[in-house]
């Protein structure tokens, strides 16, 4: 398999070195990588799911805001960081695989390579409060 | 740094600086203190030299104030170099061509330079196909890749694949470097430090000779020559080092510490 850009390649060491939750997108939406913080958060290990579509990763936790109101795709951080190639943060609450509710803060940025290569995106997430 | 001496004289204390020859294309990668020897043996009348940077650390363009053909007006000099993030490559390579480093400016030099910037990218130098990519080193680092015919050089002077892969050395995905070295004739690969003094220096951006042997063998080259010797090392610790690298590891390429002046047929 070819290897990928050396921004991502760093920036999934980097991952891999935070006590934060993050989420490493190619600049398709693909999940490429999510840290060891992040497979506990979600209920996932990422050596069993490997790369997930945008489709699935944006759905599979049932994101919602405060009054329980399923959030679309294009609302959550991650997907605004990667159709605006912008910053984007947002707050709003996850269902995790192990059915546990957590609110959430993410904040998500785009990889932006030199010079100016758009190579996806990053979401670091922390954990407001559990029901 | 250069590194002259009676110890180090097996392999030679010049920075980094390779030459590539293909019918009458002129090929040089990198312009360290070893391109000064190389100026001085090109015939005179080479019309057009082409030289490509990996990076503007100053051993790797130190050498270039003493470069003869840039004081030739009848030859062409094209280079090719990563910009900076905030500088073209020629205002960075005029930062090296102005005092107070050196009294000579860029624009003063005689001969017809060209400046050209690449990133990721693939060119030709007639028939010389390249290609390059950003690899693991601080600061914009490219490594190259020169395919001529079925035969592939790689060049990665300064590389540290091990820093951005959680699984070094199993995963070509996630190993810097990997779609350049994929099954190359010859790699000239970083192979700076002792596994010992490697983790002293994690994310300086070079790799021990272990790292560069695992590197090589991921990406299933037929032969390795161990570059970039760190300028401290004599000639007895160098061999030290070697044997016990490779003694350490199980490859199938044949495999050396790269020597001033070495030259390989391809092909």
């Amino acid at each position: 398999m070819s290897s990928r850009e050396i921004e991502v390649i760093l920036s999934r060491q980097w991952a891999d070195s935070l006590s934060t939750a993050v989420f490493i997108v190619d600049p398709e939406g693909n999940l490429i990588f999510y840290n060891e913080h992040a497979e506990a958060l979600l209920g996932l290990r990422y050596e069993e799911t490997g790369v997930m579509p945008v489709s699935e990763w944006s759905s599979i936790f049932t994101p919602k805001d405060d009054e329980g109101n399923i959030l679309p795709a294009e609302k959550l951080p991650l997907v605004v960081t990667l159709t605006d190639r912008r910053p984007a943060h947002g707050e709003f609450w996850i269902r995790n695989l192990k059915g546990t509710d957590y609110k959430i803060s993410v904040t998500s940025f785009p990889i932006m390579g030199k010079p100016d290569r758009f190579l996806g995106g990053i979401a670091i997430f922390w954990k407001k409060k559990a029901k | 740094m250069p590194s002259p001496g009676r110890d180090m004289a097996k392999y030679g204390g010049n920075t980094s600086c390779v030459q590539v020859e293909h019918e009458d294309t002129c090929l040089i990668l990198d312009g360290g203190s070893g391109i000064q020897e190389l100026g001085n043996s090109l015939d005179p009348d080479t019309p057009v030299i082409n030289l490509v940077l990996t990076h503007l650390h100053l051993d790797h363009i130190m050498g270039l104030g003493y470069f003869k053909p840039f004081y030739n007006p009848k030859c062409t000099v094209n280079i090719w170099g990563p910009r900076g993030s905030n500088e073209s490559l020629v205002e960075r390579l005029r930062r090296y061509f102005s005092p107070p480093f050196f009294p000579v400016r860029l624009k003063e030099l005689p001969a017809k330079i060209n400046i050209f910037e690449i990133d990721n990218s693939a060119f030709e130098i007639s028939s010389l196909r390249i290609q390059s990519e950003y690899i693991c080193h601080p600061g914009p680092t490219v490594g190259y890749r020169v395919e001529c015919d079925a035969s592939v050089l790689c060049y990665l002077p300064d590389h540290e694949p091990a820093l951005g892969s959680s699984d070094f050395p199993h995963s070509t995905e996630w190993c810097s470097g990997f779609n350049i070295a994929q099954n190359a004739d010859l790699l000239l690969h970083d192979g700076q430090y002792s596994q010992k003094g490697y983790e002293r220096k994690v994310g300086w951006g070079h790799s021990s000779m272990e790292d560069a042997i695992d590197f090589a063998q991921l990406s299933r080259v037929k032969r390795m020559l161990i570059f970039h010797h760190d300028p401290l090392h004599s000639d007895e610790t160098l061999e030290r080092l070697f044997e016990k690298s490779a003694s350490n590891k199980e490859f199938d390429f044949k495999l050396a510490l790269a020597r001033e002046n070495d030259s390989f047929v391809l092909g």
